[in-house]
Protein backbone atom coordinates (compact mmCIF):
# COMPACT_ATOMS: atom_id res chain seq x y z
CA UNK A 1 0.00 0.00 0.00
CA UNK A 2 2.54 2.79 1.27
CA UNK A 3 5.94 3.00 0.49
CA UNK A 4 6.87 1.68 4.23
CA UNK A 5 5.50 -1.64 3.29
CA UNK A 6 7.14 -1.57 -0.38
CA UNK A 7 10.43 -1.47 1.14
CA UNK A 8 10.21 -4.14 4.25
CA UNK A 9 11.47 -7.01 4.12
CA UNK A 10 8.84 -8.76 6.73
CA UNK A 11 6.52 -10.79 4.45
CA UNK A 12 3.13 -11.80 4.51
CA UNK A 13 1.07 -8.50 4.86
CA UNK A 14 -1.64 -9.39 2.45
CA UNK A 15 -2.41 -12.77 3.80
CA UNK A 16 -2.60 -11.27 7.03
CA UNK A 17 -4.14 -8.42 6.63
CA UNK A 18 -6.31 -10.10 3.84
CA UNK A 19 -7.61 -13.54 5.72
CA UNK A 20 -8.28 -10.76 8.44
CA UNK A 21 -10.61 -7.80 6.63
CA UNK A 22 -12.22 -11.16 5.41
CA UNK A 23 -13.08 -12.78 8.65
CA UNK A 24 -13.82 -9.75 10.21
CA UNK A 25 -16.46 -9.11 7.32
CA UNK A 26 -18.23 -12.18 6.85
CA UNK A 27 -18.41 -13.30 10.97
CA UNK A 28 -19.00 -9.53 11.80
CA UNK A 29 -19.91 -6.94 9.37
CA UNK A 30 -21.98 -8.46 7.13
CA UNK A 31 -24.26 -10.28 9.67
CA UNK A 32 -24.02 -6.74 12.13
CA UNK A 33 -25.51 -4.82 9.12
CA UNK A 34 -28.08 -7.65 8.56
CA UNK A 35 -29.83 -6.51 11.50
CA UNK A 36 -29.91 -2.96 10.62
CA UNK A 37 -30.85 -3.64 7.19
CA UNK A 38 -33.30 -5.91 8.67
CA UNK A 39 -34.77 -3.26 10.93
CA UNK A 40 -34.66 -0.78 8.19
CA UNK A 41 -37.41 -2.67 6.49
CA UNK A 42 -39.98 -2.32 9.05
CA UNK A 43 -42.40 0.86 9.16
CA UNK A 44 -40.99 3.38 11.38
CA UNK A 45 -43.94 3.11 13.32
CA UNK A 46 -43.68 -0.76 14.04
CA UNK A 47 -40.44 0.24 15.00
CA UNK A 48 -41.39 2.98 17.12
CA UNK A 49 -44.46 0.64 19.00
CA UNK A 50 -41.87 -2.40 19.71
CA UNK A 51 -39.01 -0.37 21.59
CA UNK A 52 -41.54 1.78 23.24
CA UNK A 53 -44.00 -0.91 24.53
CA UNK A 54 -44.64 -0.59 28.18
CA UNK A 55 -43.18 -3.96 29.06
CA UNK A 56 -40.42 -2.69 27.11
CA UNK A 57 -39.41 0.38 28.79
CA UNK A 58 -39.62 -1.28 32.05
CA UNK A 59 -36.91 -3.49 31.00
CA UNK A 60 -34.78 -0.49 30.21
CA UNK A 61 -35.25 1.43 33.25
CA UNK A 62 -34.66 -2.61 35.49
CA UNK A 63 -31.43 -2.42 33.15
CA UNK A 64 -30.14 0.64 33.41
CA UNK A 65 -30.48 1.56 37.06
CA UNK A 66 -29.59 -2.48 38.24
CA UNK A 67 -26.32 -1.72 36.06
CA UNK A 68 -25.53 1.68 37.36
CA UNK A 69 -26.05 0.55 40.76
CA UNK A 70 -24.17 -3.07 40.20
CA UNK A 71 -21.51 -0.81 38.65
CA UNK A 72 -21.52 1.73 41.45
CA UNK A 73 -20.95 -0.44 44.19
CA UNK A 74 -18.17 -2.37 42.58
CA UNK A 75 -16.39 1.50 41.66
CA UNK A 76 -16.09 1.46 45.42
CA UNK A 77 -15.55 -1.64 46.52
CA UNK A 78 -13.03 -2.57 42.97
CA UNK A 79 -10.62 0.69 44.24
CA UNK A 80 -10.97 -0.47 47.53
CA UNK A 81 -9.51 -4.31 46.47
CA UNK A 82 -6.96 -2.71 43.96
CA UNK A 83 -5.60 -0.41 46.73
CA UNK A 84 -5.57 -3.43 49.31
CA UNK A 85 -3.81 -5.63 46.53
CA UNK A 86 -0.92 -3.09 45.81
CA UNK A 87 -0.61 -1.49 48.79
CA UNK A 88 -0.88 -3.79 51.58
CA UNK A 89 1.00 -7.43 52.57
CA UNK A 90 -1.43 -10.13 54.24
CA UNK A 91 -1.31 -13.76 54.08
CA UNK A 92 -3.34 -15.42 51.38
CA UNK A 93 -2.91 -12.41 48.72
CA UNK A 94 -1.73 -14.32 45.58
CA UNK A 95 -4.48 -16.66 46.06
CA UNK A 96 -7.25 -13.71 46.41
CA UNK A 97 -5.37 -11.91 43.29
CA UNK A 98 -6.22 -14.48 41.68
CA UNK A 99 -9.34 -15.22 42.61
CA UNK A 100 -10.56 -11.74 41.39
CA UNK A 101 -10.76 -13.25 37.72
CA UNK A 102 -13.50 -15.97 38.59
CA UNK A 103 -16.58 -13.61 37.16
CA UNK A 104 -14.74 -13.70 33.83
CA UNK A 105 -13.67 -17.51 33.66
CA UNK A 106 -16.87 -18.77 35.62
CA UNK A 107 -19.79 -19.46 32.98
CA UNK A 108 -22.81 -17.38 33.73
CA UNK A 109 -25.18 -19.95 33.80
CA UNK A 110 -23.07 -21.55 36.82
CA UNK A 111 -23.06 -18.29 38.25
CA UNK A 112 -26.53 -17.82 37.76
CA UNK A 113 -27.50 -20.95 39.78
CA UNK A 114 -25.49 -20.78 42.22
CA UNK A 115 -26.41 -16.75 43.44
CA UNK A 116 -30.33 -18.10 43.28
CA UNK A 117 -29.63 -21.05 45.55
CA UNK A 118 -27.37 -18.06 47.92
CA UNK A 119 -30.11 -15.59 47.84
CA UNK A 120 -33.17 -18.28 47.82
CA UNK A 121 -35.11 -17.39 51.45
CA UNK A 122 -33.76 -20.77 51.77
CA UNK A 123 -30.10 -19.91 51.04
CA UNK A 124 -27.39 -19.55 52.97
CA UNK A 125 -27.12 -16.30 52.80
CA UNK A 126 -31.07 -15.54 52.12
CA UNK A 127 -32.34 -16.72 55.24
CA UNK A 128 -30.52 -14.52 57.15
CA UNK A 129 -31.77 -11.78 54.87
CA UNK A 130 -35.51 -13.07 54.99
CA UNK A 131 -35.37 -12.74 58.93
CA UNK A 132 -35.00 -8.75 58.52
CA UNK A 133 -37.93 -9.20 55.59
CA UNK A 134 -35.11 -8.62 52.73
CA UNK A 135 -36.26 -10.18 49.55
CA UNK A 136 -32.98 -11.28 46.90
CA UNK A 137 -34.13 -13.71 44.78
CA UNK A 138 -36.81 -12.77 41.97
CA UNK A 139 -36.54 -9.20 43.15
CA UNK A 140 -34.73 -6.34 41.62
CA UNK A 141 -32.08 -6.80 44.33
CA UNK A 142 -31.27 -9.74 42.97
CA UNK A 143 -30.55 -8.31 39.18
CA UNK A 144 -28.06 -5.41 41.26
CA UNK A 145 -26.41 -8.75 43.09
CA UNK A 146 -26.01 -10.40 39.83
CA UNK A 147 -24.68 -7.90 37.55
CA UNK A 148 -22.40 -6.24 40.29
CA UNK A 149 -20.94 -10.11 40.38
CA UNK A 150 -20.03 -10.30 36.76
CA UNK A 151 -19.00 -6.55 36.77
CA UNK A 152 -16.43 -6.82 39.78
CA UNK A 153 -13.06 -7.69 37.98
CA UNK A 154 -13.48 -4.67 35.55
CA UNK A 155 -12.75 -1.67 38.21
CA UNK A 156 -9.92 -4.28 40.07
CA UNK A 157 -7.91 -4.67 37.06
CA UNK A 158 -8.51 -1.23 35.37
CA UNK A 159 -7.18 0.66 38.80
CA UNK A 160 -5.03 -1.54 39.85
CA UNK A 161 -2.16 -0.89 37.59
CA UNK A 162 -2.44 2.55 37.68
CA UNK A 163 -1.89 2.26 41.67
CA UNK A 164 1.21 0.12 41.14
CA UNK A 165 2.93 3.00 38.92
CA UNK A 166 1.71 5.58 41.20
CA UNK A 167 4.12 7.66 41.96
CA UNK A 168 5.21 7.01 45.65
CA UNK A 169 7.10 11.11 45.59
CA UNK A 170 4.00 12.96 44.98
CA UNK A 171 2.50 10.94 48.34
CA UNK A 172 5.60 11.66 50.28
CA UNK A 173 5.58 15.83 49.06
CA UNK A 174 2.01 15.94 49.71
CA UNK A 175 2.95 14.52 52.95
CA UNK A 176 6.06 16.62 53.47
CA UNK A 177 3.78 20.11 52.67
CA UNK A 178 1.58 19.07 55.82
CA UNK A 179 -0.92 17.47 54.07
CA UNK A 180 -3.08 14.84 56.06
CA UNK A 181 -3.43 11.68 55.30
CA UNK A 182 -6.82 11.78 54.07
CA UNK A 183 -6.19 15.31 51.77
CA UNK A 184 -3.51 13.22 50.60
CA UNK A 185 -5.28 10.46 49.10
CA UNK A 186 -8.16 12.40 48.44
CA UNK A 187 -6.56 15.35 46.86
CA UNK A 188 -3.45 13.28 45.07
CA UNK A 189 -4.09 10.03 44.94
CA UNK A 190 -7.90 9.98 43.89
CA UNK A 191 -7.30 12.04 40.94
CA UNK A 192 -4.60 10.10 39.13
CA UNK A 193 -6.77 6.96 39.23
CA UNK A 194 -9.93 8.80 38.28
CA UNK A 195 -9.49 7.96 34.69
CA UNK A 196 -8.68 4.18 34.79
CA UNK A 197 -11.84 4.31 37.39
CA UNK A 198 -13.95 5.96 35.08
CA UNK A 199 -12.86 3.15 32.26
CA UNK A 200 -13.58 0.98 34.91
CA UNK A 201 -16.81 1.85 35.85
CA UNK A 202 -17.80 2.25 32.14
CA UNK A 203 -16.54 -1.46 31.39
CA UNK A 204 -18.70 -3.15 34.33
CA UNK A 205 -21.71 -1.25 33.20
CA UNK A 206 -21.26 -2.06 29.45
CA UNK A 207 -21.44 -5.43 30.22
CA UNK A 208 -24.11 -5.32 32.98
CA UNK A 209 -26.40 -3.92 30.56
CA UNK A 210 -26.11 -6.65 28.09
CA UNK A 211 -25.98 -9.46 30.60
CA UNK A 212 -28.41 -12.94 30.32
CA UNK A 213 -27.34 -15.61 31.74
CA UNK A 214 -26.25 -14.53 35.32
CA UNK A 215 -29.16 -12.50 35.77
CA UNK A 216 -32.46 -14.79 34.77
CA UNK A 217 -32.12 -17.35 37.41
CA UNK A 218 -32.44 -15.45 40.35
CA UNK A 219 -34.47 -12.33 39.11
CA UNK A 220 -37.97 -14.58 38.48
CA UNK A 221 -38.51 -12.66 35.17
CA UNK A 222 -41.72 -11.14 36.20
CA UNK A 223 -42.89 -8.64 33.46
CA UNK A 224 -42.90 -4.61 34.44
CA UNK A 225 -40.68 -5.73 37.69
CA UNK A 226 -37.60 -7.75 36.97
CA UNK A 227 -37.47 -8.67 33.51
CA UNK A 228 -34.49 -7.29 32.06
CA UNK A 229 -33.78 -5.91 28.44
CA UNK A 230 -31.84 -9.11 27.27
CA UNK A 231 -34.42 -11.27 28.11
CA UNK A 232 -37.10 -9.24 26.48
CA UNK A 233 -35.22 -10.13 23.03
CA UNK A 234 -34.92 -13.80 23.92
CA UNK A 235 -38.51 -14.39 24.64
CA UNK A 236 -39.62 -12.58 21.34
CA UNK A 237 -37.22 -14.51 19.71
CA UNK A 238 -38.67 -17.94 20.99
CA UNK A 239 -41.83 -16.56 20.02
CA UNK A 240 -40.48 -16.09 16.37
CA UNK A 241 -41.30 -12.52 16.60
CA UNK A 242 -38.52 -11.23 15.24
CA UNK A 243 -39.54 -7.73 14.11
CA UNK A 244 -40.02 -6.69 17.56
CA UNK A 245 -36.51 -8.80 18.83
CA UNK A 246 -34.72 -6.83 15.69
CA UNK A 247 -36.20 -3.49 16.98
CA UNK A 248 -34.80 -3.67 21.43
CA UNK A 249 -31.82 -5.22 19.69
CA UNK A 250 -31.04 -2.70 17.60
CA UNK A 251 -31.63 -0.33 20.39
CA UNK A 252 -29.25 -2.29 22.47
CA UNK A 253 -26.75 -1.83 19.92
CA UNK A 254 -26.59 1.69 19.12
CA UNK A 255 -26.41 2.01 23.80
CA UNK A 256 -23.12 -0.75 22.90
CA UNK A 257 -21.65 1.46 20.47
CA UNK A 258 -22.17 4.81 22.50
CA UNK A 259 -20.57 2.67 25.74
CA UNK A 260 -17.67 1.82 23.47
CA UNK A 261 -16.88 5.17 22.03
CA UNK A 262 -17.17 6.40 25.51
CA UNK A 263 -14.89 3.78 27.28
CA UNK A 264 -12.17 4.57 23.93
CA UNK A 265 -12.18 8.45 25.02
CA UNK A 266 -11.87 7.63 28.84
CA UNK A 267 -9.03 5.12 28.21
CA UNK A 268 -7.36 8.12 25.85
CA UNK A 269 -8.00 10.58 28.59
CA UNK A 270 -6.45 8.01 31.00
CA UNK A 271 -3.75 7.26 28.59
CA UNK A 272 -2.62 10.98 28.34
CA UNK A 273 -2.99 11.13 31.88
CA UNK A 274 -0.47 8.33 32.02
CA UNK A 275 2.19 9.63 29.69
CA UNK A 276 2.11 13.63 31.22
CA UNK B 1 11.86 31.82 53.37
CA UNK B 2 9.57 31.56 55.64
CA UNK B 3 7.43 28.83 53.64
CA UNK B 4 11.36 26.91 53.75
CA UNK B 5 11.21 27.41 57.77
CA UNK B 6 7.69 26.34 58.54
CA UNK B 7 8.43 23.30 55.92
CA UNK B 8 11.17 22.48 58.35
CA UNK B 9 9.51 23.06 61.60
CA UNK B 10 6.71 21.14 60.77
CA UNK B 11 9.33 18.03 60.04
CA UNK B 12 11.04 18.33 63.15
CA UNK B 13 7.64 19.37 64.82
CA UNK B 14 5.40 16.28 64.00
CA UNK B 15 6.11 13.24 65.67
CA UNK B 16 5.10 11.33 62.90
CA UNK B 17 8.20 10.23 60.59
CA UNK B 18 7.54 10.26 56.71
CA UNK B 19 6.75 6.27 56.25
CA UNK B 20 3.78 6.58 58.36
CA UNK B 21 2.58 9.90 56.92
CA UNK B 22 2.59 7.85 53.44
CA UNK B 23 0.82 4.91 54.76
CA UNK B 24 -1.92 4.19 57.32
CA UNK B 25 -2.50 3.19 60.89
CA UNK B 26 -2.90 -0.93 61.33
CA UNK B 27 -6.44 -0.11 62.17
CA UNK B 28 -7.28 1.54 59.24
CA UNK B 29 -5.71 -0.67 57.26
CA UNK B 30 -6.88 -4.13 58.57
CA UNK B 31 -10.08 -3.01 58.58
CA UNK B 32 -9.58 -1.94 54.92
CA UNK B 33 -8.94 -5.54 54.61
CA UNK B 34 -11.69 -7.11 56.19
CA UNK B 35 -14.00 -4.99 54.27
CA UNK B 36 -12.33 -6.55 51.00
CA UNK B 37 -12.39 -10.38 52.26
CA UNK B 38 -16.26 -10.03 53.43
CA UNK B 39 -17.22 -8.51 49.74
CA UNK B 40 -15.00 -11.02 47.91
CA UNK B 41 -16.05 -13.77 49.83
CA UNK B 42 -19.78 -12.82 49.32
CA UNK B 43 -19.71 -12.25 45.76
CA UNK B 44 -16.56 -14.89 44.54
CA UNK B 45 -16.39 -17.30 47.29
CA UNK B 46 -19.88 -18.21 48.28
CA UNK B 47 -20.64 -19.10 44.92
CA UNK B 48 -18.03 -21.56 44.10
CA UNK B 49 -18.62 -22.95 47.92
CA UNK B 50 -23.13 -23.43 46.77
CA UNK B 51 -21.89 -25.20 43.42
CA UNK B 52 -19.43 -27.67 44.90
CA UNK B 53 -21.54 -28.28 47.74
CA UNK B 54 -24.68 -28.53 45.62
CA UNK B 55 -22.98 -31.11 43.41
CA UNK B 56 -21.38 -33.50 45.76
CA UNK B 57 -23.85 -33.12 48.82
CA UNK B 58 -25.37 -36.27 48.03
CA UNK B 59 -22.40 -38.12 47.70
CA UNK B 60 -19.74 -38.88 44.50
CA UNK B 61 -22.07 -41.92 43.12
CA UNK B 62 -24.78 -39.59 42.32
CA UNK B 63 -22.89 -36.90 40.82
CA UNK B 64 -21.02 -39.65 38.81
CA UNK B 65 -24.38 -40.58 37.14
CA UNK B 66 -25.16 -37.06 36.53
CA UNK B 67 -22.03 -36.66 34.32
CA UNK B 68 -22.88 -39.94 32.87
CA UNK B 69 -26.25 -39.44 31.88
CA UNK B 70 -26.78 -39.52 28.00
CA UNK B 71 -27.39 -36.31 27.31
CA UNK B 72 -24.90 -35.05 29.53
CA UNK B 73 -22.36 -36.64 28.02
CA UNK B 74 -23.74 -35.38 24.70
CA UNK B 75 -24.05 -31.55 26.01
CA UNK B 76 -20.21 -32.05 27.10
CA UNK B 77 -19.02 -33.68 23.83
CA UNK B 78 -20.70 -30.88 21.93
CA UNK B 79 -19.06 -27.99 24.01
CA UNK B 80 -15.66 -29.58 23.65
CA UNK B 81 -16.44 -29.99 19.71
CA UNK B 82 -17.01 -26.15 19.94
CA UNK B 83 -14.05 -25.55 21.69
CA UNK B 84 -11.52 -27.49 19.22
CA UNK B 85 -12.85 -25.53 16.23
CA UNK B 86 -13.63 -22.07 18.24
CA UNK B 87 -10.16 -21.66 19.98
CA UNK B 88 -7.46 -22.72 17.15
CA UNK B 89 -10.00 -20.40 14.47
CA UNK B 90 -9.69 -17.46 16.67
CA UNK B 91 -5.82 -18.32 17.38
CA UNK B 92 -4.94 -17.92 14.27
CA UNK B 93 -7.04 -14.86 13.25
CA UNK B 94 -5.42 -13.58 16.21
CA UNK B 95 -2.02 -13.63 14.91
CA UNK B 96 -2.52 -12.67 11.81
CA UNK B 97 -4.21 -9.41 12.83
CA UNK B 98 -1.42 -8.55 15.31
CA UNK B 99 0.85 -9.07 12.06
CA UNK B 100 -0.47 -7.05 9.75
CA UNK B 101 -0.93 -4.46 12.86
CA UNK B 102 2.27 -4.89 14.45
CA UNK B 103 4.28 -5.03 11.59
CA UNK B 104 3.38 -2.96 8.75
CA UNK B 105 1.78 0.62 8.52
CA UNK B 106 -1.52 1.33 6.32
CA UNK B 107 -4.24 3.63 6.55
CA UNK B 108 -6.96 2.89 8.76
CA UNK B 109 -5.15 0.89 11.81
CA UNK B 110 -6.42 2.79 14.65
CA UNK B 111 -9.96 1.93 13.10
CA UNK B 112 -9.52 -1.74 12.66
CA UNK B 113 -8.29 -2.28 16.04
CA UNK B 114 -11.31 -0.52 17.62
CA UNK B 115 -13.32 -2.74 15.81
CA UNK B 116 -11.89 -5.76 17.26
CA UNK B 117 -12.88 -4.49 20.13
CA UNK B 118 -16.62 -4.51 19.38
CA UNK B 119 -17.93 -7.82 20.12
CA UNK B 120 -17.19 -7.41 23.80
CA UNK B 121 -19.99 -4.54 23.68
CA UNK B 122 -22.39 -6.34 22.04
CA UNK B 123 -24.53 -8.12 24.34
CA UNK B 124 -25.01 -12.11 24.03
CA UNK B 125 -28.52 -12.40 22.96
CA UNK B 126 -28.08 -9.70 20.75
CA UNK B 127 -24.86 -11.66 19.20
CA UNK B 128 -27.81 -14.43 18.96
CA UNK B 129 -30.09 -12.54 17.60
CA UNK B 130 -28.02 -10.63 14.77
CA UNK B 131 -27.57 -14.40 13.14
CA UNK B 132 -30.77 -16.45 13.54
CA UNK B 133 -32.04 -12.88 11.18
CA UNK B 134 -28.85 -13.88 9.27
CA UNK B 135 -29.23 -16.85 8.84
CA UNK B 136 -33.09 -17.23 8.94
CA UNK B 137 -35.70 -17.77 5.88
CA UNK B 138 -36.00 -13.53 6.52
CA UNK B 139 -32.58 -13.54 5.88
CA UNK B 140 -29.99 -13.05 3.50
CA UNK B 141 -29.01 -16.43 3.14
CA UNK B 142 -31.56 -18.10 4.72
CA UNK B 143 -33.71 -18.88 1.22
CA UNK B 144 -30.43 -20.39 0.05
CA UNK B 145 -29.74 -22.47 2.63
CA UNK B 146 -32.99 -24.05 2.45
CA UNK B 147 -32.81 -24.79 -0.81
CA UNK B 148 -29.85 -26.83 -0.35
CA UNK B 149 -31.05 -28.44 2.76
CA UNK B 150 -28.45 -26.66 4.74
CA UNK B 151 -29.25 -25.92 8.61
CA UNK B 152 -27.10 -23.62 10.53
CA UNK B 153 -29.67 -22.09 12.85
CA UNK B 154 -31.08 -24.35 15.95
CA UNK B 155 -28.12 -26.95 14.23
CA UNK B 156 -24.65 -27.39 15.14
CA UNK B 157 -23.01 -24.72 12.76
CA UNK B 158 -24.95 -21.54 14.30
CA UNK B 159 -23.90 -22.35 18.03
CA UNK B 160 -19.61 -22.66 16.45
CA UNK B 161 -20.74 -19.25 14.45
CA UNK B 162 -22.02 -17.31 17.40
CA UNK B 163 -19.21 -18.37 19.70
CA UNK B 164 -16.82 -17.67 17.16
CA UNK B 165 -18.22 -13.93 16.97
CA UNK B 166 -18.38 -13.83 20.61
CA UNK B 167 -14.97 -14.93 21.14
CA UNK B 168 -13.04 -13.21 18.30
CA UNK B 169 -10.95 -10.28 20.12
CA UNK B 170 -9.39 -12.40 23.19
CA UNK B 171 -6.32 -13.72 21.27
CA UNK B 172 -6.36 -10.35 19.30
CA UNK B 173 -6.35 -7.96 21.97
CA UNK B 174 -3.19 -9.80 23.85
CA UNK B 175 -0.98 -9.82 20.58
CA UNK B 176 -1.62 -6.51 19.08
CA UNK B 177 0.19 -4.42 22.08
CA UNK B 178 2.57 -7.28 22.97
CA UNK B 179 3.51 -7.45 19.19
CA UNK B 180 3.34 -3.88 18.57
CA UNK B 181 5.89 -3.13 21.51
CA UNK B 182 8.09 -5.53 20.35
CA UNK B 183 8.68 -3.74 16.79
CA UNK B 184 10.00 -5.72 13.92
CA UNK B 185 13.75 -5.39 14.31
CA UNK B 186 14.33 -9.15 15.14
CA UNK B 187 12.47 -10.67 12.06
CA UNK B 188 14.00 -7.78 10.25
CA UNK B 189 17.39 -9.06 11.36
CA UNK B 190 16.24 -13.20 10.78
CA UNK B 191 15.33 -12.46 7.32
CA UNK B 192 18.30 -10.19 6.29
CA UNK B 193 19.94 -13.31 7.66
CA UNK B 194 18.14 -15.63 5.12
CA UNK B 195 15.56 -17.34 7.13
CA UNK B 196 12.50 -17.52 4.76
CA UNK B 197 9.38 -15.86 6.21
CA UNK B 198 7.95 -18.97 7.85
CA UNK B 199 11.06 -20.00 9.46
CA UNK B 200 10.95 -16.23 10.95
CA UNK B 201 7.90 -17.01 11.99
CA UNK B 202 8.42 -20.14 13.97
CA UNK B 203 11.47 -19.36 15.24
CA UNK B 204 12.07 -15.43 16.06
CA UNK B 205 8.05 -14.05 16.47
CA UNK B 206 6.48 -17.18 18.10
CA UNK B 207 8.90 -18.07 21.08
CA UNK B 208 8.51 -13.67 21.63
CA UNK B 209 4.69 -13.85 21.60
CA UNK B 210 4.06 -17.16 23.75
CA UNK B 211 2.97 -15.68 26.92
CA UNK B 212 0.33 -13.58 25.21
CA UNK B 213 -0.76 -16.41 22.83
CA UNK B 214 -0.68 -19.14 25.67
CA UNK B 215 -3.00 -16.10 28.06
CA UNK B 216 -5.61 -15.16 24.84
CA UNK B 217 -6.30 -19.00 24.27
CA UNK B 218 -6.92 -19.29 28.12
CA UNK B 219 -9.01 -16.79 27.64
CA UNK B 220 -10.87 -17.72 24.53
CA UNK B 221 -11.08 -21.10 26.01
CA UNK B 222 -13.12 -19.73 29.30
CA UNK B 223 -15.20 -17.98 27.38
CA UNK B 224 -16.38 -20.30 24.82
CA UNK B 225 -16.67 -23.00 27.10
CA UNK B 226 -19.82 -20.83 29.06
CA UNK B 227 -21.19 -18.97 26.25
CA UNK B 228 -24.45 -18.76 26.87
CA UNK B 229 -27.22 -16.10 25.84
CA UNK B 230 -26.08 -16.03 22.55
CA UNK B 231 -25.97 -20.07 22.02
CA UNK B 232 -29.25 -19.82 24.12
CA UNK B 233 -30.84 -18.30 21.19
CA UNK B 234 -29.60 -20.21 18.03
CA UNK B 235 -29.42 -23.61 19.49
CA UNK B 236 -33.29 -24.31 20.02
CA UNK B 237 -32.18 -26.60 22.92
CA UNK B 238 -32.74 -29.93 21.19
CA UNK B 239 -31.93 -32.54 23.98
CA UNK B 240 -28.75 -34.26 23.35
CA UNK B 241 -27.93 -32.90 20.02
CA UNK B 242 -27.93 -28.80 19.77
CA UNK B 243 -27.74 -28.61 24.03
CA UNK B 244 -23.93 -27.06 25.20
CA UNK B 245 -23.08 -27.66 29.09
CA UNK B 246 -24.03 -24.67 30.11
CA UNK B 247 -27.67 -24.96 28.00
CA UNK B 248 -28.08 -28.28 29.72
CA UNK B 249 -27.67 -26.99 33.38
CA UNK B 250 -30.46 -24.43 32.40
CA UNK B 251 -32.44 -27.44 31.29
CA UNK B 252 -31.84 -29.22 34.54
CA UNK B 253 -32.36 -26.35 37.02
CA UNK B 254 -35.75 -25.71 35.21
CA UNK B 255 -36.92 -29.28 35.79
CA UNK B 256 -35.88 -28.98 39.15
CA UNK B 257 -32.79 -31.63 38.86
CA UNK B 258 -30.60 -28.93 40.91
CA UNK B 259 -28.04 -31.37 42.13
CA UNK B 260 -27.21 -32.66 38.51
CA UNK B 261 -27.50 -29.29 37.38
CA UNK B 262 -24.81 -28.45 40.13
CA UNK B 263 -22.85 -31.93 38.85
CA UNK B 264 -22.65 -30.26 35.56
CA UNK B 265 -21.86 -27.13 36.72
CA UNK B 266 -18.97 -28.27 39.03
CA UNK B 267 -16.96 -29.74 35.38
CA UNK B 268 -17.37 -26.35 34.38
CA UNK B 269 -15.95 -24.43 37.46
CA UNK B 270 -13.30 -26.65 37.82
CA UNK B 271 -12.22 -25.42 34.37
CA UNK B 272 -12.96 -21.67 35.44
CA UNK B 273 -10.58 -22.11 38.43
CA UNK B 274 -7.90 -24.45 36.10
CA UNK B 275 -8.19 -20.49 33.77
CA UNK B 276 -7.40 -18.14 36.45
CA UNK B 277 -4.57 -21.14 38.04
CA UNK B 278 -3.02 -20.71 33.95
CA UNK B 279 -3.92 -16.94 33.98
CA UNK B 280 -1.94 -16.30 37.28
CA UNK B 281 1.12 -17.98 36.43
CA UNK B 282 1.36 -16.93 33.04
CA UNK B 283 1.45 -13.47 34.64
CA UNK B 284 3.71 -14.98 37.06
CA UNK B 285 6.07 -16.44 33.65
CA UNK B 286 6.00 -12.83 32.25
CA UNK B 287 6.68 -10.89 34.61
CA UNK B 288 9.70 -13.00 35.63
CA UNK B 289 11.16 -12.74 31.78
CA UNK B 290 10.49 -8.69 31.71
CA UNK B 291 12.42 -8.52 35.41
CA UNK B 292 15.70 -10.68 33.48
CA UNK B 293 15.61 -8.74 30.56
Amino acid sequence: MSQSVNRSVIPGFGITLGFSLLYLSLLFLLPVAGLFIFTAQMSWQDFWQAVSHPQVVASYKLSFMASFIGASINAVFGTLTAWVLVRYSFPGKKIVDALVDLPFALPTAVAGIALVTLYASTGWVGQYLDLFGIRVAYSEIGVVIALTYIGLPFVVRTVQPVLADFEKELEEASAALGASRLTTVRRVILPSILPALLTGYALAFARAVGEYGSVIFISGNMPFKTEITPLLIVAKAEQYDYNGAAAIGVVMLLAAFLLLVLINSLQWWASKRGGA
Amino acid sequence: MSAEIRLHSNAIGTKTPLKQATGEPAWVKWSLVGTMLVFLSLFLVLPLAVVLYGAFEQGLQVWWQAIVDPDALAAIRLTLLVLVIVVPVNAIFGVAIAWAIAKFEFRGKTLLISIIDMPFAISPVVVGLIFVIFFGSHGWLGPWLAEHDLKVIFAVPGIIIVILFGTLPFVARELIPLMQQQGKEEEEASLTLGANGWQTFWRVTLPNIKWGLIYGVVLCNARAMGEFGAVAIVSGRIRGETNTMPLHIEVLYNEYMFTAAFAVSSLLTGLALVTIVLKSWVEYKDERRHKTA
